[in-house]
This record gives C-alpha cells, sequence and structure tokens, in this order.
C-alpha cells in the first residue's frame, strides 16, 4: 500500500475547503473552481501530486488532463515537488535599474545554486514583475513579499532559512 | 505648476484603521452606497458615472460609463450578469492596485456594490494575482466585515437586491490581465484570450454579460458619489476625469507611487520634490516609459507631456496603466528593451504564431546585439518582426488576437527608431559599450 495522500486533518481541510470554494461558483461550473481548488491542494502538500490531482478533478467533476492543463500553464503551481523555500526574485526592468541583476547573483553565490535549479531546500527562481516598481529590488520566499532590498537586509532574510 | 489641490483615492490612506470596516465608516465609508441604493435607479448610476469622465485605469483608458452601457437591457438578454474586479496588476512598472487594496480595500467594495447596482449584477469575482499575498490577505478580512456588517449577502445594505463578492487569486500569468483571459481564468482554465466581438459586456463569464474594470476605476466610484460627477470632472482634463495613481520607478531619487492631478506632466513628475525630485547628481534622462513596459519609450525632449489618456496619442504612446519607468544615460538602452523583450516572449500565451515566434526571436535578436554578436541586417529583421505582429505607430494596428502581442511589439520598435545610434553603436564595437555596468545610476546590488 502506498501512503495515503492526507493525513485526516489534511483531508478535512480538502474536503471542507472545496466545498467552500464550490460554493462560489454555478451547479453546472464545478470545473470553475479551478485555480483555488489547486492553490487548496498545494497550500496542504507544498506542490501538485498526481493523486493530489486525481481527486481535484474528480470533486470538479472534470479530467485530470484539464488539471494538468491549467497547473502546468500557470508559474505557480508545481507539478514537481520543489525545494523546501522557492525563492522568487524580480529581474524586470524596474528591479534591474535598482540592481536586480546584481542581487540574483548574489543570492546564486550565498545559496550555491543557479537561478531556475529546483534543490532540495532552495528554487531559486528569476521572476516577472511583482508590483514592487517604486520599491524595488524585491523577491518573494514561499510567496512572503519582501523589497527595497539590500546585502543586508538579503543576509538577514537568508539566516531565517533553516 | 500643477499641484494636486486635493487627494481623491488616496485621502485617506494610512489613517487609523483605514483598511478595516471600522476605520472606513468612520470617515463616511458606505454612505454613498446606501444613499444610491435608496434614491437612484441604475440607469441613472451609469449616466453619473459618464458625466463624470471616469476613464478605465486598467491601461486602455476606456470611458467606464459607455463600457456598462453595452451591457444589454434584461429585456434583451435574460442572463445573469457578472462584474470582474481587474486585480491582476502584471504590466511591468505598474504598482497602485496593490496599494488600493492594502490601504482601502473597502473604497473598492463600496465601488463594487454601487457597480453592481446599476449594472445588475448579483455577483462579483474580483480576481487578483496570486502573487498577492498580503493584499489579498487584508482584502479577504474586508470582504468578511462586509458580510458580517450586512452590506454583502441576501440584502444589499438592506435592500432587496442580492449580492455575493468573492475574491479569486490568479497563480502567475501575466495574460491573466488581458480582460478575456481573465474570464477564461475565473472559468477554471489556462488563461487563452478569446477572440473579440463578441466582447466581454454581451458574451463575458459563463457566457453572460459581463463587465471587466480595474481595481482603481472601480474603487474611484465612492468619491465620484460623494463630491458629483461634475466635480470629478473638473478635476481631470477635457475627456478624463480625476486624478491617477502613477508608480514612478527606476533611476530616480524617490521612486513610489504617487496621486497626481491629470495636469501634472511628466517632467513634474520626476523632478518635482513631493514626487521624484529627479536623478542623482550627474545623471540626466535617457529615456521613460510612460505607461507600464508596452508603452513605447519617450526621449528627455518629449517630457512636457501632461500625465492625463489623451495627451500621449500625439507622440504615438500611452498613458496605460500609469507605470512610469525611468531610464538615465548611465544605462544600455538595448540592455533595457532586451529585459523587456523576454518578459513578452515568456508571457506570450502561444494562441497566435506572431506572438508565439515573433516575442522570443525579437528576444534574441535583442540580445545577439547586446552581447556584441549583432549585424546590421539583424536591426532590420528585428524590425520586420515587430512589424509582423503589430506595426506601429499609430497604435492599434495588431494582428494577433489579444493586445499582448501589441505590447511586446510597440517598445522594441520605439527603442530601434529612437535609439538606433545605440544598437549600432553595439554592432560595430561587437560590444555593449557599458560593459559589465549597463544598469545606471541605481544599478549596483548594494
Ligand atoms: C496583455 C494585457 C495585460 C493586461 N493586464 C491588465 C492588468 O494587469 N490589470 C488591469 O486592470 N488591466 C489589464 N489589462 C487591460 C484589461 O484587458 C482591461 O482593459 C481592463 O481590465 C479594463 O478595465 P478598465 O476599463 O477599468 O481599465 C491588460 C490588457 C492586456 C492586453
Ligand atoms: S497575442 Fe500573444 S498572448 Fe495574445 S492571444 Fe495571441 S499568442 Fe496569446
Amino acid at each position: 500500500m502506498s501512503e495515503p495522500l492526507f493525513t485526516p486533518a489534511e483531508q478535512k481541510r480538502f474536503d471542507d475547503g472545496i466545498a467552500q470554494l464550490l460554493s462560489h461558483y454555478p451547479n453546472d461550473r464545478k470545473s470553475a473552481a479551478m485555480l483555488p481548488a489547486l492553490r487548496l491542494l498545494q497550500s496542504i502538500k507544498t506542490w501538485c501530486p498526481p493523486e493530489g490531482m486525481k481527486l481535484v478533478a474528480e470533486r470538479l467533476e472534470t479530467t485530470v488532463a484539464h488539471c494538468y492543463e491549467v497547473a502546468t500553464f500557470y508559474v505557480m503551481f508545481h507539478t514537481e515537488k520543489p525545494g523546501k523555500y522557492v525563492i522568487d526574485v524580480c529581474t524586470n526592468l524596474s528591479c534591474a535599474l535598482r540592481g536586480a541583476e546584481g542581487m540574483l547573483k548574489y543570492l546564486e553565490q550565498k545559496l550555491n545554486t543557479h537561478a531556475g535549479t529546483n534543490g532540495e531546500k532552495v528554487f531559486l527562481r528569476e521572476t516577472e514583475c511583482l508590483a514592487s516598481c517604486g520599491t524595488a529590488p524585491c523577491m518573494q520566499i514561499n510567496e512572503d513579499h519582501h523589497e527595497n532590498l539590500t546585502k543586508e537586509k538579503v543576509d538577514r532574510l537568508l539566516e531565517t532559512l533553516t | 505648476m500643477s499641484v494636486l489641490t486635493e487627494k481623491v483615492m488616496t485621502r485617506d490612506w494610512g489613517k487609523p484603521g483605514q483598511n478595516t470596516l471600522k476605520g472606513y465608516k468612520e470617515r463616511g465609508g458606505y454612505q454613498q452606497l446606501k444613499r444610491v441604493l435608496d434614491s437612484m435607479q441604475p440607469a441613472q448610476i451609469t449616466d453619473e458615472v459618464k458625466k463624470s469622465n471616469l476613464r478605465g485605469r486598467g491601461g486602455a483608458g476606456f470611458p467606464t460609463g459607455l463600457k456598462w452601457s453595452f451591457v444589454p437591457s434584461l429585456e434583451k438578454n435574460t442572463k445573469p450578469r457578472y462584474l470582474a474586479i481587474n486585480a491582476d496588476e502584471s504590466e511591468p512598472g505598474t504598482a497602485k492596485d496593490r496599494f488600493i487594496l492594502e490601504n482601502d480595500p473597502h473604497m473598492l467594495l463600496e465601488g463594487i456594490g454601487i457597480a453592481c447596482y446599476a449594472l445588475g449584477a448579483h455577483s462579483c469575482y474580483i480576481y487578483a494575482r496570486g502573487e498577492f499575498k498580503y493584499p489579498s490577505s487584508v482584502l479577504d478580512a474586508a470582504i468578511a466585515e462586509a458580510y458580517a456588517d450586512g452590506i454583502f449577502g441576501k440584502k444589499l445594505m438592506g435592500k432587496d437586491f442580492e449580492l455575493n463578492v468573492v475574491q479569486v487569486r490568479g497563480a502567475g500569468a501575466y495574460i491573466c490581465g488581458e480582460e478575456t483571459a481573465l474570464l477564461e481564468s475565473l472559468e477554471g482554465k489556462k488563461g487563452w484570450p478569446r477572440l473579440k466581438p463578441p466582447f466581454p459586456a454581451v458574451v463575458g463569464l459563463f457566457g453572460c454579460p459581463t463587465v471587466v474594470n480595474n481595481v482603481e476605476t472601480i474603487a474611484a466610484l465612492p468619491r465620484i458619489f460623494e463630491k458629483g460627477a461634475d466635480w470629478f470632472s473638473k478635476l481631470g482634463a477635457a475627456k478624463s476625469g480625476g486624478t491617477r495613481l502613477v508608480t514612478l520607478s527606476g533611476s530616480v531619487i524617490r521612486p513610489g507611487t504617487y496621486e497626481v492631478s491629470m495636469d501634472t506632466s511628466m517632467r513634474e513628475l520626476i523632478y518635482d520634490k513631493e514626487y521624484g525630485q529627479g536623478l542623482p547628481e550627474g545623471r540626466n534622462v535617457k529615456a521613460v516609459i510612460p505607461g507600464g513596459s508596452s508603452a513605447p519609450v519617450l526621449t528627455p525632449d518629449e517630457l512636457d507631456v501632461k500625465l492625463e489618456f489623451d495627451a500621449f496619442k500625439p507622440l504615438n504612446s500611452m498613458a496605460g496603466s500609469g507605470g512610469v519607468i525611468v531610464i538615465d544615460d548611465a544605462t544600455c538602452a538595448v540592455r533595457s528593451i532586451w529585459r523587456v523583450a523576454r518578459f513578452y516572449a515568456e508571457e506570450s500565451c502561444g494562441q497566435c504564431t506572431p506572438c508565439r515566434e515573433g516575442q522570443p526571436w525579437m528576444a534574441r535578436l535583442i540580445r545577439k546585439i547586446e552581447e556584441g554578436r549583432g549585424e546590421m541586417s539583424d536591426l532590420d529583421t528585428l524590425m520586420n518582426v515587430a512589424q509582423a505582429i503589430a506595426p506601429w505607430p499609430p497604435i492599434g494596428l495588431g494582428n494577433t488576437i489579444c493586445a499582448l502581442g501589441d505590447a511586446g511589439a510597440l517598445p522594441v520598435q520605439s527603442f530601434v527608431q529612437k535609439f538606433r545610434k545605440e544598437f549600432e553603436e553595439h554592432i560595430t564595437r561587437k560590444g555593449c559599450p557599458y560593459g559589465e555596468k549597463p544598469w545606471g545610476a541605481y544599478g549596483e546590488f548594494q
């Protein structure tokens, strides 16, 4: 027997969550809840594992292929298990003009990785504009947003990654 | 000089509790929705919005009241109608809607109440970009407060009119800011834009009439009804009412998000002490992207343009989403547009051949030039590829399903046209004249 996808507590969170999500859509439009459902799955499992995708397809009365079509279109969904910390660094123009390329290099050095490489602890990625243009440069660590970054601030943030 | 005489959108930002229902109500919040529900017919509301000259703040500057009037009457079309709020805010250089959500979420929610009543919409979906963890949490809390207080729900502020409002979060796809891709995403699909017509006002979410409006657009409504459509219209320019939120970024001393009068010039925004405070000692403006990275670039002789929607037309550029990116004269223009081109290449949804193939092709050509491997003929190829997606000038000649095609093709053409010498210099020198330091005054990470 393979391990069950969810612990009982997680299962409840998933079931309650899906029920709530479905209440926001017309009855014959269950699959409209796809993005929030995948977000829910990912918030529980940190990614979208295959068994989870099957479950989402079932609950939303759609196909697994539909789940993957959506999950692979949007960069925030992980169809492969990501490192414990996903670090997204904006290198778009407004951030680049405030040192983002240097910041990315600095992170690569400190974390001993290359942007785009998924490691066990850290998955460092270059990302697009995060709406911090007036407070650049910026990055997100597991979706927590950090802006007006300096070497000193980055050092402090990296210390918190255990 | 055109100082902002009166703050409209940011008036209460930062005041105690403003992002909670209690604080919002203490400063008169929800009184306009109440008054509108008690004393106005839906058609009158739309008329007021028309009179106010409110124009869409999402990028296209489309007159809001006019857009609403495209929704067919209930006699002609009995389907439910929807309001979708565009909080996807992903156009590079733009950071304003997030501050409305963070600082004054109920202003948006009150606006939603007014708009939904005018449109006869009983459901509103707020589509927020997936990366907005904190802004979305503030908004969700505000929505919950509004339900608990009996504002939303079975009876909109006690009126016999049901209104449900829910936030849906995206998941990292710029294209979902395009209104029809947004609707596809709300329907649980990948964000592939739809061919228009039909327009969303007729066939939108779930095949029903739908109005898509930007956060800032709808958040302006409470103030319009508080102070009057005439007041709002007079505040602005001839055909654009109100004030604007602009995001100033790049090589200025004081970057940030500012509320400005439509009468403010680009030069004032960059240099005035209450805004950008100019560039650091010794640096001058080389280029300014005036309305998010898809807006054709301006040169230093074009900075007297007012920050009003129609003022950019003679310059073949646009006010767009209000994202102003200042590029100083120690910055490489080729490197700058390479970064922009990579973005549109990455974000093309892949439906139309010119966009899917052309955007990455442009990015590769610019990279080749920036890295010193370019030939003069590459510049012609670059222009040809861009023109095949959307020739410029003027704006609006795109050959693709949605305007992301234009968004990527226009800036490239404008950069090559206005900074051709610099492209050529890269080619003849076989390398970037700025060497290891292409990013100008503030380009070093410190
Ligand atoms: C590629 C693309 C991206 C867009 N992104 C956004 C966005 O992030 N936010 C937004 O409000 N409008 C965006 N728009 C504009 C919308 O399609 C639409 O015009 C707008 O939301 C309408 O609202 P408004 O009339 O209040 O401006 C985008 C358009 C395109 C073509
Ligand atoms: S223009 Fe580009 S983004 Fe828009 S529909 Fe076509 S391929 Fe997709």
